[in-house]
C-alpha cells in the first residue's frame, strides 16, 4: 500500500560516508554497527576520534536522550554525526538532534535492519515504535491506523491515520511492512 | 523600479559613501529584511548602468533607503558614478527590494563576518537581530584603520595591518551548535572562510555567502540569440546580458552579479568556450546553461535560447 519514497517528507537513507569534522559522534544499534564498521573502515582516523553510542540490551532506546544530552553538552560546530540501525533509532536520534539545533546537513543516516517505523497516531498522539504492519492498532486509542510514508522530522515519527473513519469497520487485512 | 529622490550623500570613508533615497512625494517606501538589495539604475551619458547594492539602513524604516558605496577605481564606473556625478537632489530610478541574504531564524545564534564594505548587508541585519534579541557575534575585518565605515559598538574589529586579524579557526571553533555563519567581502575571503568552515565540519545548510559580482571585462564576442534570430556582438566592457537588452532582446535578470539565477538561459550550440563567472550553476550544468550577466565566451559560436 506504501512504497518508500512516495512523498517528500520520507527520509531518505544513504550508505554512511566520511566527511571532514571536528568531532564525530555515531549512534548505532546492533543491526546498525555494521554500517558503523564500514564507515571506519574505510577512514580510520574517523575512528579515532569518533564517540559510538551504541543502543541495544544494555542502553535500550529510552537511554538515548540523556545519552545525547551528555554527548552534546560541549558541542561545538564541526560536529558531524552518523546514525545507523532501525528507521525508529534514525528518527528519534535526528529529531533530538534537530531540537539541540544541529543543521541537518551535519547528520548522515544508513538504514539497517527491518521495514518497522515509529508512528504518530495522528488522532490521540500516541507515539508507536517497531510497528511492522499495515493499518496496525494505534496503542493508545485503539484505531486502526494506515501507515502513511509522510514523515514529520520534528517528531521522529510517520504518520498513522484513521483507515475507517468514512466506512467504520471496513479495515483491510494487515499486510507486513517492505521495505 | 521607483523612482526616488537622492536626499543625502555622506562619506563614511575615504572610499565610502553613504546615500539616501527618499520618495519625491515624502511617501513611505516598503520595508524589507535585512540582507536585502537593491538595482540602482544610473544613467552614465549614453550607458545605463545597473548595480546592486545592500540596503544599509533599518529594514523596518520607510523613510528611506540608504546605501554604502565603495569607490571602485578599476571597475566599470557604477561606483564612480554614484562617487562624483550623483548629487543630493537628483531623480534616480531603484529596483524593489530583493534578500538573496536573509537571516536563518531557525539559528540559535548569528556568526556575522565581514570584509572591508562586505559590512553592508550585515547593516540591515543588526537592527532585524537586535530587535528578535537574537544572539549574534559580529565580526569586521579590514586592512587598515581608515577602511572602517561604521563604528558598531556590538563588533569585534579586527584591523590586519594593526596585527589584529581574525583568529578564524578560533572563531569557528567556538561556535554552539545551531550557529548559522553568514560572510560577505571579497571573493577571495568568502572563499577562504567557506573552505576552512568546510574543513572543520560546518555542514552546508548553514554557511551563507554574499557576493556580488561586476560583469569582468574580456574579449569581444559573438552570440546567436536563436528564438530571436539575431548575432550580437558582446564589446569588451559590455555584458551579454547588456548586449541582449540594447538589441530589444527581452531577458529575465534580479541581481546582475552571478547570485540570483534569474538570468539562467540554455546553451543550444557550444563550438568553443563558455567562461562561466558565476556563483549560480552546478558543475554538471555548465555544458548547457550560462549566466548572461556575469559569464562570457571564446571560441567559434555560441548560440542560446533568448
Amino acid at each position: 500500500m506504501t512504497s518508500a519514497h512516495s512523498i517528500a517528507s520520507s527520509p531518505r537513507y544513504a550508505p554512511l560516508e566520511p566527511r571532514a569534522c571536528s568531532a564525530a559522534l555515531m549512534i548505532a544499534d546492533d543491526a546498525g554497527m555494521a554500517a558503523i564498521d564500514a564507515l571506519i573502515g574505510q577512514n580510520p582516523e574517523l575512528g579515532r576520534k569518533a564517540t559510538i553510542l551504541r543502543i541495544g540490551a544494555t542502553a535500550p532506546p529510552d537511554t538515548l536522550p540523556a545519552a545525547l544530552d551528555g554527548a552534546l553538552s560541549q558541542a561545538r560546530m564541526g560536529l558531524q554525526v552518523w546514525l545507523a540501525g532501525s528507521q525508529g533509532l534514525i528518527a528519534r536520534a535526528q529529531a533530538l538532534l534537530l531540537a539541540a539545533g544541529l543543521p541537518k546537513g551535519a547528520i548522515q543516516s544508513e538504514h539497517r535492519g527491518t521495514a518497522a517505523r515509529r508512528m504518530q497516531c495522528v488522532h490521540c498522539k500516541t507515539l508507536a515504535e517497531g510497528v511492522t504492519t499495515d493499518p496496525y492498532t494505534c496503542p493508545g486509542c485503539g484505531r486502526a491506523l494506515f501507515v502513511r510514508d509522510h514523515f514529520s522530522a520534528r517528531l521522529g515519527a510517520f504518520q498513522g491515520v484513521c483507515i475507517d473513519a468514512e466506512t467504520p469497520g471496513d479495515i483491510p487485512e494487515p499486510q507486513e511492512l517492505r521495505l | 523600479m521607483i523612482q526616488l529622490r537622492l536626499t543625502d550623500k555622506t562619506p563614511l570613508s575615504p572610499r565610502i559613501t553613504r546615500f539616501r533615497f527618499q520618495h519625491p512625494d515624502g511617501a513611505p517606501l516598503p520595508v524589507f529584511s535585512g540582507g536585502a538589495h537593491v538595482m540602482v539604475e544610473m544613467q552614465d551619458g549614453d550607458i545605463l548602468r545597473r548595480n546592486a547594492y545592500s540596503l544599509i539602513s533599518d529594514p523596518q524604516d520607510g523613510s528611506g533607503y540608504e546605501i554604502a558605496v565603495q569607490r571602485e577605481d578599476q571597475g566599470r564606473g557604477g561606483s564612480r558614478f554614484m562617487h562624483e556625478q550623483a548629487q543630493p537632489g537628483m531623480l534616480m530610478r531603484l529596483g524593489q527590494p530583493v534578500n538573496l541574504f536573509g537571516l536563518n531564524l531557525t539559528a540559535r545564534k548569528h556568526l556575522l563576518i565581514a570584509g572591508g564594505v562586505g559590512i553592508t548587508p550585515f547593516l540591515g541585519q543588526i537592527p532585524e537581530l537586535d530587535r528578535l534579541g537574537a544572539d549574534y557575534e559580529l565580526r569586521y575585518c579590514v586592512r587598515s584603520r581608515d577602511e572602517v565605515a561604521v563604528d558598531l559598538p556590538g563588533a569585534q574589529l579586527h584591523v590586519s595591518d594593526e596585527g589584529s586579524r581574525m583568529d578564524l579557526d578560533g572563531v569557528l571553533g567556538a561556535q554552539p551548535i545551531g550557529t548559522h555563519l553568514y560572510v560577505c567581502g571579497s571573493a577571495r575571503m568568502i572563499a577562504a572562510v567557506l573552505d576552512r568552515a568546510t574543513a572543520l565540519g560546518w555542514p552546508p545548510d548553514a554557511l551563507h555567502s554574499e557576493e556580488f559580482l561586476a560583469p569582468a571585462p574580456g574579449e569581444p564576442f559573438d552570440v546567436h540569440c536563436a528564438r530571436s534570430h539575431k548575432t550580437l556582438t558582446v564589446g569588451a566592457h559590455q555584458s551579454m546580458l547588456e548586449a541582449l537588452e540594447a538589441a530589444g532582446i527581452d531577458a529575465p535578470w534580479l541581481c546582475r552579479g552571478g547570485a540570483c539565477g534569474q538570468c539562467e538561459t540554455d546553451v543550444l550550440a557550444c563550438d568553443g568556450q563558455i567562461d562561466h563567472r558565476d556563483h549560480w550553476l552546478h558543475d554538471d550544468e555548465r555544458n548547457r546553461k550560462i549566466m548572461p550577466c556575469v559569464s562570457r565566451f571564446r571560441g567559434q559560436l555560441l548560440t542560446i535560447d533568448r
